[in-house]
């Protein structure tokens, strides 16, 4: 039994596609022999179709390049690490010689502003391609927070950034520029990309947001009660802040260390560990 | 854990055909494909076993539209015009202006089309991977195949519509 009712143009997408309902079907194919328009349309359609896949449907066949084949992803994952270590000593030796020329030449002295974006940036770089060890301590596990809060001297909070999709991962312990320490949590998306959240001391002047452009990832700096704040990501601007907003409100609105903990929020109190 | 592997190794062929229709040009688009393997690969905690097709298929597009962000704030190193009239005759005529056409379309109206056409994605599958109602897919295919019948049939590039 055919249902008459005149077709519509989403039905003639959807016949074309495979995708109309079986009862309709039979009304759409008199509809197209009564309609010359429609029937060209679709046949239109129809040869998008093959000219499609006429062009690019033999890439599914073309012999596989090593660069995409998993055994060998996944030994790059291993070296990764050992680029990784390489590039965290050069960091150190890099930050050394800042220091050093620093000492005698204090007007081209870098900032520790910009030293300690750059620092964010550098861990979120390495780390965020880690497929095995992208952090040391689980979002789970009760000590993470103790003991990045401990390392760093001041209660930390990892702010719960789920309402954009982000889960928290964890965190690992970082140098820092002028040899204090940093904490760096990682949050994860659904689809794998991956956010940073750099936290070290910094005996700066309180500041707003700012954007930091480096590259194919960027970040937003903050600076609160000499605590720096960097969080890190794809470069895209107004999600950066977006984020870096509702971190920085989070942080600000944190409860005294010592008051009431409430379950939904990772809050710190100095001693539990 | 290897099924895990062996589901997304399976993807991989149809990963590299999305791809190239996406970004024409072949290393970029393996370069794409490679970026979602590493990503997929790394985020086994993240899947839980839903379709992995479509899973893969939402990393590669969320790449690729990240990837024609950043082109856009260097827009000097982007071919903007690509004023070729659609070839006339010769046996890769028609694939260079099937090339050209859907070069012209925005990111999501290529991406619809591409995912329904050439992936035999369904309607719902395509919703999913653009995170979208049905509806605007339908829209946007609409509108992608419009333009393409506006280009082969030999309207030029500057007619496109800005919405």
């Amino acid at each position: 039994m055919t249902d008459n009712t005149p077709v519509t143009e989403d039905e003639l997408h959807a016949f074309v596609d495979g995708e109309l309902p079986q009862d309709r079907r039979a009304a759409v194919e008199a509809w197209l022999a009564g309609h010359p328009e429609d029937a060209a349309l679709v046949a239109a359609w129809r040869t998008q179709k093959e000219m499609i896949r006429a062009r690019y449907g033999a890439v599914a066949e073309e012999p596989m390049p090593e660069r995409l084949k998993l055994d060998r992803l996944t030994r790059n994952g291993r070296r990764w690490k050992s680029i990784a270590a390489a590039a965290a000593i050069g960091a150190f030796l890099i930050g050394g010689i800042a220091g050093w020329m620093a000492h005698g030449a204090s007007a081209a002295a870098p900032q520790p502003a910009d030293l300690f974006i750059e620092q964010a940036l550098n861990a979120h770089r390495l780390y965020i391609n880690e497929v095995r060890h992208p952090i040391e301590v689980r979002a789970n596990e009760d000590h993470l927070l103790p003991w990045l809060s401990r390392r760093i001297g001041t209660p930390l909070r990892a702010p719960d950034l789920s309402q954009f999709g982000l889960s928290l991962l964890g965190g690992r312990l970082l140098p820092c520029v002028s040899g204090n320490a940093a904490a760096l949590f990682m949050y994860e998306t659904g689809t794998g990309e991956r956010f940073t959240l750099y936290v070290s001391r910094l005996k700066e002047p309180q500041s707003s947001l700012r954007y930091s452009d480096g590259g194919s990832f960027a970040a937003v700096r903050w600076v609160e009660g000499e605590i720096g704040y960097a969080l890190s990501g794809p470069a895209d601007k107004t999600r950066l802040k977006t984020l870096a907003r509702a971190a920085y409100e989070q942080m600000e609105n944190r409860p005294a260390p010592s008051s009431g903990r409430s379950s939904s929020e990772q809050v710190l109190s100095k001693g539990k560990s | 854990m290897t099924s895990f592997r062996q589901d997304i190794e399976t993807n991989v062929p149809a990963l590299r055909r999305y791809a190239r229709a996406l970004a024409r040009n072949a290393d970029t688009a393996d370069d794409l494909v490679q970026e979602t393997l590493v990503r997929a690969l790394r985020s086994e905690h993240l899947f839980h076993g839903g379709d992995m097709r479509s899973w893969l298929f939402t990393i590669l597009t969320n790449l690729n539209r990240n990837r024609l962000r950043s082109l856009a704030r260097r827009p000097n190193l982007v071919p903007l015009t690509d004023h070729d009239a659609p070839d006339a005759s010769g046996p890769e005529a028609g694939g260079r202006d099937i090339e050209r056409a859907l070069a012209l379309l925005v990111e999501e109206q290529r991406t619809a089309l591409l995912l329904v056409v050439l992936e035999g994605l369904s309607y719902r599958e395509v919703a999913e991977v653009q995170s979208v109602p049905i509806g605007t897919v339908m829209s946007r295919l609409a509108r992608a195949r419009a333009q393409i019948k506006a280009y082969l049939d030999g309207e030029r590039p500057a007619l496109r519509r800005i919405k």
